[in-house]
């Protein structure tokens, strides 16, 4: 779950880093109104994105008129796949340097991974590409934790003035990752200002979606996922569904059998309409899945394939046979079905809708592209 | 991460549904299961074994090698962690929605004790003919069968068809090793590798992988050393960007975890990367030709 910079700040301030006053507006004169208040301002748009500046998306006001036109110019833009709605308006400091500071989940070292760079307000990547001498990074026993100690290590040689003081926030910054099961919190840029102060000018937090339960009152300043009308329902529902633009729609079992399914439609020259799984605890929810499948207007076949590992086919085939009758779809259907209890699942199919599954998971999909009518390839 | 017949399985959870379930089935198929933990209902006996307070006490009681936990995500911490210190080696992890941060304190503690993880997020591991440690079809013989094909897959479900089209090609597996969908696990698809290639019951190996994170390209640079044939199908080409297909570890993140680069880097290394599941069993029968 990403965070808007607003929502991300409180944070960082509740473990005790230091960031600039602020308030959020949803109107050109409520940013107006701030900036009287605040002096010069920045006013950032607030999207659950990077990127922000280069889409024109911040912009600097020395006063209320001019932070209303900059309100005015960037409420209501596009950027990537958000619409801005709101803006922060932030007291501007007059920088003297520039750092980036962060701790990420590390699928490499299996750690949380510190990283410093004294090249702020770059994209951490490209530092770690171009200047990797500028660039500090620590795997920390999560068990351990991160001392001031190991901080002030990490950071040797860089030539700071005033480690001390960046050790401490590096310190605070593991503490708001470790106490709100973060996958990511990034600080860029961490400005050193004028008195010699520390000031998160920015800040990225993303919440581990499997942490959710465990932070209620956090997870509640997350943005919502941008979602089709679609997905927001599969959401709600507990399926994993994903829309896409193509015509066959996809009904499996288990994240990598349903990838593959998209795949192999692919790789036939047909196009998937959609990510949709229902294994596991999900096979109870045939009927609404297949609403859901139904409710998109591009649809034009389905493939429904099933390999039972953990769930058992006849189950799940039962499930789909169940909402197939009460809802009568006149869609061409075509299955695949193998794997713990596919014996069941064919003779129930064969009984209940008179099919019999094909051997395997191409000649089902093969079937479905050209019912779909727009094969473009031989396999 | 081979599981071996002789070896004794605890299973934690072993009163909840699946862990009920599953454990029969393990004790059907073979695998020596002589115990189970829930410290609610110690001092029981359920489906024919022991339960304990804990793993420990499961420990002291007699001993096992094995541990397959069946617990909820936010037991999971608590109870990896008994099993640890309880001096249990090989841990096999099959819940999915574990924090993160719970799965690198428990990896973290068994480092230090030199245990091993298989998991989150795996359905297990096989050992046909044998035994298994998990939720997989083991008992469906048109799927694992007694052979020398070596299996790593990311996912339950896809493993489980590749599997059967070995089968259906006149192959057996010497182990399925699954290693799980979530984006930090205790046994990479390259430790897998390793083991397999090491094990002499092992002629070929097929990676099942998917899109994210940086597994497979990992394991690539182990694949070139390798002088046993190894093939791969990759799930997730046709996935958009920016997008969790299922499992928490299957997102492509701007450039990084996608299957191009993936299928290169397996590719440079020699290894066979199909365009659909049933290309398995034909590759394998043509490498070992």
């Amino acid at each position: 779950m990403n965070f808007e910079e607003h929502a991300a700040k409180p944070l960082l301030v509740a473990a005790g880093v230091k960031v600039p006053r602020s308030l959020l507006a949803t109107t050109p004169e409520a940013a107006a109104q701030a900036a009287t208040e605040l002096g010069p301002v920045v006013v950032k748009a607030q999207v659950p994105t990077g990127k922000r500046g280069k889409a024109g998306g911040i912009k600097t006001a020395d006063d209320a008129d001019c932070a209303r036109t900059a309100a005015s110019e960037i409420l209501g833009m596009r950027i990537g796949e958000h619409t801005v709605e709101r803006v922060l308006v932030e007291q501007r400091a007059t920088i003297v340097r520039e750092y980036y500071a962060a701790v990420v989940n590390d699928p490499a070292s299996k750690n949380p991974l510190v990283m410093f760079s004294i090249e702020g307000g770059m994209d951490i990547e490209e530092v770690a590409a171009t200047k990797p001498d500028r660039l500090r990074q620590l795997p920390v026993d999560i068990r351990q934790g991160l001392d001031h100690a190991n901080a002030l290590q990490m950071l040797a040689g860089l030539g700071l003035d005033g480690t001390d003081a960046v050790a401490d926030l590096l310190v605070k910054l593991y503490q708001a990752y470790s106490t709100n099961d973060a996958e990511l919190v990034e600080i860029n840029p961490l400005a050193v200002i004028e008195d010699g102060k520390l000031v998160a000018l920015d800040c990225k937090f993303v919440l581990d979606d499997s942490g959710i339960k465990r932070q209620p009152d956090i997870s509640l300043s997350g943005a919502p996922e941008k979602l089709t009308g679609l997905e927001a329902r599969g959401q709600a529902l507990g399926l994993k569904y994903v829309e896409l633009d193509g015509d066959i729609g996809v009904l499996a079992n288990g994240a990598g059998l349903t990838m593959t399914t998209m795949d192999v439609i692919s790789h036939h020259g047909g196009a998937p309409a959609n990510f949709l799984e229902i294994g596991g605890e999900a096979y109870t929810k045939a009927k609404p899945a297949l609403e859901l499948l139904l409710d998109n207007p591009r649809i034009k076949s389905l493939v429904v394939n099933f390999c039972g590992a953990f769930a058992r086919t006849d189950v799940m085939t039962e499930g789909v046979i169940n909402a197939w009758q009460e809802l009568e779809p006149t869609l061409p259907v075509f299955f695949s079905v193998h794997g713990t209890g596919a014996k069941e699942a064919r003779a129930l199919l064969k009984e209940r809708m008179d099919i019999v599954p094909y051997a395997t998971m191409d000649e089902a999909i093969i079937a479905a592209i050209d019912a779909a009518g727009r094969r473009r390839s031989a396999p | 991460m081979i599981v071996r017949g002789e070896e004794r399985i605890i299973v934690q959870g072993i009163t909840g549904k699946q862990g009920t379930f599953w454990s029969g089935r393990m004790r059907e198929y073979g695998s020596r299961v002589v115990g189970g933990v829930n410290p609610k209902k110690a001092g029981t006996t359920h489906c024919g074994v022991p339960v304990f307070a804990s793993a420990k006490e499961a420990m002291s009681a007699g001993g096992f090698e094995v541990s397959v936990l069946f617990i909820p995500p936010l037991g999971v911490r608590a109870a990896a962690l008994d099993a640890i210190e309880a001096g249990c080696k090989k841990l096999v992890i099959l819940t999915e929605h574990i924090p993160v941060q719970d799965v690198m304190y428990f990896l973290s503690a068994a480092r230090a004790n030199g245990a091993r993880v298989v998991g989150p997020n795996t359905a297990g591991l096989v050992t046909p003919g044998e035994c298994f440690a998990g939720f997989m079809p083991a008992f469906e013989s048109d799927i694992f069968t007694p052979g020398s094909i070596g299996v790593i897959s990311r996912s339950g479900s896809l493993g489980t068809l590749i599997c059967l089209n070995l089968v259906q090609q006149g192959f057996g597996e010497s182990a399925f090793i699954g290693i799980g969908g979530d984006p930090i696990i205790g046994t990479t698809i390259r430790d897998a590798l390793i083991t397999l290639d090491e094990d002499a019951k092992t002629d070929a190996v097929v990676i099942v992988g998917e899109i994210g994170g940086a597994m497979e390209e990992e394991a690539a640079e182990y694949a070139a050393s390798m002088k046993k044939p190894v093939a791969a199908f990759i799930a997730g080409s046709s996935s958009p960007a920016g997008k969790k297909m299922g499992h928490a570890g299957a997102i492509v993140m701007g450039n990084k975890g996608t299957h191009d680069c993936k299928r290169k880097a397996l590719e440079k290394a020699g290894v066979q990367v199909l365009a659909t599941p049933s290309d398995v069993g034909r590759a394998i029968a043509q490498a070992l030709a």
